[in-house]
């Protein structure tokens, strides 16, 4: 059971969300897995005490065209959905474009003359850390220079066992590895705050969600700040308000100095539990809905 | 020798387009034939490489020179390769036709 975390906007407290979440369901004695896939900028380990235990490469195949054997006919071009190679038969010119390729393969399939083999290429490091009683938190992190995330999210999100309920820091954005994210979350939480930017975002998330067709559910933080019609748009389309969070100088400081807030304030820490218990509640009525 | 400008559109009074990869139409112009030839661009909404495919079709029309706004940094790097001159049009909006007379005085 994956609980992704995400919203549109960044900054709007998805990190604050989820490593206080996870925080909360450990110390209540549940193995939980926290996974960060902010792999851009991956920083829940700021927040948690924990200890490396492994780490793996992840990795993805890139072509390598010998010219030697290429008879420059084109169709690996033709094959390739990500205009990766660049073909001009007259100048006897082939190149691959590292960056656009998917490792997809239908170059290798294409080519008449067998002239592509293929080399190994880092894209991002998946490293796990024991936290508590069988919690874990696992990071990805993207090689610098790296164009897409993808790949390596795709790997975060198997790296956690699917009988284990994991906590997941979703990418900011509505994009590809957003989408990557939550095509492998069971359930997702929308961190928002009720300014145009946040309810622009919003719309923008949900729309992807309905889409993807996956449960969500709505949470307001920095609530008090802005005005209401983020909350006007929840009621409208029915959507499903988690919690608020109201907008605190507390928070923010403590944040700033890598504390957790369920850590050093005691109503949070019952705040979280009491959004732990939401979700759960309505995993449970949503699973029914669907047997 | 010819010479790739992006358009909007397809005809001389086309403006030109200020984007490599994802412009409407390329002109290319024949020095030798004095004709300009417009060429839809099939990748303008790739989603994406359109930059790369953008070379490719140019190139493939034995382009030596091309004209544009800007250039994004995989079709910079392919253009280097091919050695094919990239010019950066700055300044207010040019018609392709201005831009060839331009380059007639210039000659």
């Amino acid at each position: 059971m994956k609980i992704a975390v995400a919203s549109g906007k960044g900054g709007t407290g998805k990190t604050l969300v989820s490593t206080n979440l996870f925080n909360v369901i450990q110390k209540s004695g549940f193995a939980v897995d926290l996974i960060d896939c902010d792999a851009e900028e991956p920083n829940a380990l700021q927040f948690i005490h924990a200890d490396l235990i492994s780490q793996k490469s992840v990795t993805q195949n890139i072509p390598v065209i010998d010219k030697e054997a290429c008879t420059f006919c084109g169709k690996c071009e033709a094959y390739c959905h990500y205009n990766a190679i660049v073909v001009l038969p007259k100048l006897r010119h082939i190149q691959v474009v590292e960056d656009l390729c998917h490792d997809c393969g239908a170059c290798e399939y294409a080519c008449p003359a067998g002239a592509i083999s293929w080399k190994s290429k880092t894209t991002g490091t998946i490293r796990t850390y024991a936290v508590n009683n069988g919690s874990s938190l696992i990071e990805g992190r993207i090689e610098i220079g790296v164009y897409s995330s993808v790949p390596l999210i795709k790997e975060v999100m198997k790296s956690s066992h699917h009988r284990q309920l994991a906590i997941v820091d979703a990418p900011p954005g509505t994009s590809c590895p957003f989408i990557a994210t939550v095509s492998a979350a069971d359930f997702m939480v929308l961190v928002t705050e009720p300014t145009p930017f946040g309810l622009n975002d919003l719309k923008l998330s949900v729309e992807i969600l309905q889409q993807l067709d996956k449960s969500f559910g709505i949470i307001v933080n920095r609530a008090g700040l802005g005005d209401h019609r983020v909350y006007d748009f929840i009621a409208k389309n029915k959507l499903l308000l988690l919690d608020e969070i109201p907008f605190d100088p507390r928070i923010a400081k403590s944040y700033s100095e890598g504390k957790l807030i369920t850590d050093n304030m005691p109503n949070y820490h019952k705040h979280f539990l009491q959004l732990f218990s939401r979700i759960k509640k309505h995993l449970q009525y949503d699973r029914n809905s669907y047997t | 020798m010819k010479i790739a400008i992006t358009a909007t559109g397809n005809s001389l009074n086309s403006k030109v387009d200020s984007r490599f990869g994802r412009c409407s139409y390329f002109a290319v112009y024949d020095m030798d034939e004095n004709q300009t030839k417009f060429i839809k661009n099939p990748n303008k909404e790739a989603a994406e490489g359109a930059g790369p495919a953008a070379v490719q079709l140019i190139a493939k029309q034995g382009v030596t020179q091309i004209i544009s706004g800007e250039f994004g940094g995989k079709a910079k790097s392919i253009l280097e390769d091919l050695n094919i001159q990239m010019i950066m049009l700055n300044g207010p909006e040019k018609s392709i036709q201005e831009v060839l007379d331009l380059m007639a005085i210039n000659k």
